[in-house]
């Protein structure tokens, strides 16, 4: 670290770092939301409708239950991934 | 005993124990009256959070408009969770840096502009009393089948019952009694549901008996699928492929999801957590306790729906159906309250229920006899009949009706704490009188939530849908208004105070409006100026999807607006910038 660069700049630059990976990791995440939800559920159940689920197709069971499965996964894992980027970039509360 | 006493006696027993919680809780200051002084851990918010979130709709209309739109009405699953995704990613930990207690103080701040609080406060308004009119449509269902009375009475006795338990506490009384209604709701909404999935799969967990065998050896669905098509009715699991259905499915999912992320009553949850980092993990849990209830109601739908054919054709249904006096005791019950109803329209005395609007299957129904569908079954006492569908005990019945108020009135509350405190906190105080004591204050919040009240009564008599519908429409009003200021006023340092408050109100207005032409003027029937079809409404999409145009109004407003118009002040730049990252939300907090 060099003494030319001030504090106040310097974290300036990590805030702007830990932002962008914020916004990268949120998209990844929502990708997968509307994948699941907006894809399989809807817009894409014809395609899948050769996958059988229980008397019925893999559409179906996205719709009414893997969906929902597949968010709770996501919430989860961004609580986990952020809370460790904020210790990464020294911005957590602690 | 007989059920009427039994169902008193749940209903009484988990009545007094909400108002001992409330009392022992009471609200001392203002700020405890909101926000319960940061103090509550995120599992316990997640629960609470959850029981504000399921509401009448959840509860008891829900799955009833799944039994009856089979794979059409899963926008209502993704979307109410979906939804949660958004809250997590997009909004709670942001909301939770900035540390204010209500939704329309931020927007005030992040736009400095008190226009745009002002904006804030009537779509909050807006959306929070149509909500409620949904609300108490269902506490209408409950209260008239277990006190055994007409629906209109009902409805009386249940808002009279929403106001006094909604001003004996503030947001600290209700952390406390949401936990103990959210217990109440998913044991009452779970037991039946166990026992019927038993019944008829064998399977003990519901979510996993809907795609399971059904005890005649069938899977559960295809035999769900085969009875319903022998009516007349659409096959159960079929997709309606036709572009405008997928599309409108597909903007339906959407509104709801964003909506849900833009109901004030859910974020201020998130004001409540003490550290960022608990906002994440709150929202996680909030979604645990809700996909408990959501997992389970598909599955509580088909199979009411599965009992219900069984019932009015227990022989099956190339057999005749039953007679009306051979009918089962739970339809007498659901008769008193107006809800189910049976017109022997070819007076052979037996009770013919099929789909009269289908023209492939008239010539059948003409060859046996049948002059129209003879039962009409209200969606929205689905959920609170089905155990006495299934022929479960009494006690489950009662629990089953306890369950069904707990919901309505955490929502109430919750939504009538958030109405109370848009009026008392950011009209009141922050505009008109910033001198006013706190006790006027809270003053102001009661009668806020008395008025609030009688509005949603009226208009809950004549009710725009079935419970979950009207509910709908409030998160469409929501999608369309508060989610995409909030959004923008993190995502994005340019949207000024101009664009936000040009990009509400267009989706405000545009969303409202709409909603009007097609289900009457302030949800006055017969005003409408377009049937609420897909075919027959205006731009082709039904008035409960529209809140995702309305979204995209709004965004496209601010955007264009904002880069025609000066840029935001130094200040609010490092207040976006200050919102973005956790350190220093304790400090934050104290500020306030």
């Amino acid at each position: 670290m060099s003494d030319q660069t001030s504090q106040p700049a310097k974290a300036a630059e990590t805030d702007k770092g830990y932002w962008a990976a914020n916004v990268r990791i949120i998209i990844v995440s929502l990708i997968i939301w509307a994948i699941v939800s907006f894809g399989f559920g809807i817009l894409l159940r014809p395609v899948l409708s050769g996958i059988s689920v229980g008397g019925t197709d893999l559409g179906f069971w996205f719709a009414q239950q893997g969906s929902i499965l597949v968010f709770l996964a996501l919430i989860f894992f961004y609580a986990w991934r952020m809370n460790k980027l904020d210790r990464e970039y020294g911005v957590d509360e602690e | 005993m007989d059920q009427y006493t039994l169902n008193l006696l749940f209903v009484g027993a988990t009545f007094a124990l909400y108002i001992g919680i409330a009392i022992w809780a009471r609200a001392g200051s203002t700020s405890e009256f909101y926000a319960a002084s940061r103090g509550v851990h995120p599992v316990t918010n997640g629960m609470a959070t959850a029981a504000d979130w399921m509401s009448a709709a959840s509860f008891i209309s829900m799955a009833g408009l799944i039994a009856f739109g089979g794979y059409g009405a899963s926008s209502f699953l993704m979307g109410w969770t979906g939804g949660y995704v958004l809250l997590a990613l997009l909004l709670a930990p942001y909301l939770r840096k900035f540390g204010k207690f209500t939704v329309p103080e931020f927007i005030g701040d992040r736009f400095y502009s008190p226009t745009a609080r002002m904006v804030a406060v009537v779509c909050l308004i807006v959306a929070s009393v149509t909500y409620v009119i949904g609300q108490m449509t269902g506490v209408g269902v409950a209260f008239s089948r277990f006190l055994e009375v007409s629906n209109t009475t009902g409805l009386l006795i249940g808002a009279g019952v929403v106001f006094m338990y909604a001003v004996l506490g503030g947001m600290k009384g209700i952390t406390y009694t949401q936990v103990a209604q959210y217990c109440v709701l998913i044991t009452a909404y779970t037991i039946p549901a166990v026992f019927i999935s038993l019944q008829l799969t064998g399977n003990p967990i519901p979510g996993l008996g809907l795609f399971g065998d059904h005890v005649s050896g069938e899977p559960l669905l295809a035999r769900l699928d085969q009875v319903v098509t022998d009516l007349g009715f659409a096959q159960y699991t079929a997709q309606d492929g036709t572009p405008s259905s997928v599309i409108n499915m597909t903007l339906f999912t959407f509104s709801l999801m964003i909506g849900t992320a833009g109901l004030p009553h859910v974020i201020i949850r998130f004001f409540t957590v003490p550290k960022v980092a608990d906002a994440r993990w709150s929202a996680g849990w909030a979604l645990v306790f809700i996909a408990l209830l959501y997992l389970t109601a598909p599955a509580v739908g088909a199979m009411a729906r599965l009992n219900l054919v069984d019932t009015v054709y227990p022989n099956g249904t190339a057999e005749a159906p039953i007679d009306y006096e051979a009918r089962p005791d739970w339809m007498k019950n659901w008769e008193v309250t107006g809800l189910l109803k049976f017109e022997d329209k070819n007076g052979d005395g037996k009770i013919q229920w099929y789909n009269d609007g289908s023209d492939a299957f008239a010539a059948t129904a003409a060859e046996r006899g049948w002059q129209g569908s003879e039962l009409t079954v209200n969606r929205d006492i689905l959920v609170l009949a089905n155990p006495e569908i299934a022929r479960l005990p009494g006690w489950v019945i009662a629990l089953v009706a306890a369950g069904g108020l707990a919901a309505a009135l955490s929502t109430a509350a919750g939504l009538l704490l958030a109405i109370s405190g848009a009026v008392s906190h950011d009209l009141i105080k922050g505009q008109i009188n910033p001198n006013i004591s706190e006790k006027g204050e809270l003053l102001a919040a009661r009668i806020a939530m008395a008025v609030a009240i009688a509005v949603a009564t009226y208009l809950g008599l004549n009710p725009p849908g079935f419970a979950a519908q009207t509910v709908a429409l409030a998160f469409g009003l929501a999608a369309a208004s508060i989610f995409p200021a909030l959004m923008m006023g993190i995502f994005s340092k340019r949207i000024n105070n101009h664009g936000a408050v040009a990009g509400m109100l267009a989706g405000l207005i545009f969303t409202l409006v709409y909603i009007f032409m097609h289900k009457g003027w302030f949800f006055i029937p017969g005003t409408n100026q377009f049937p609420d079809t897909i075919s027959g409404s205006l731009l082709g999409i039904q008035s409960t999807a529209i809140g995702s145009i309305g979204a995209i109004i709004n965004f496209a407003t601010a955007y264009f607006v904002s880069n025609a118009t000066a840029d935001t002040p130094e200040e609010i730049k490092e207040l976006v910038e200050s919102v973005r990252v956790p350190r220093g939300a304790a400090a934050a907090a104290a500020d306030h």
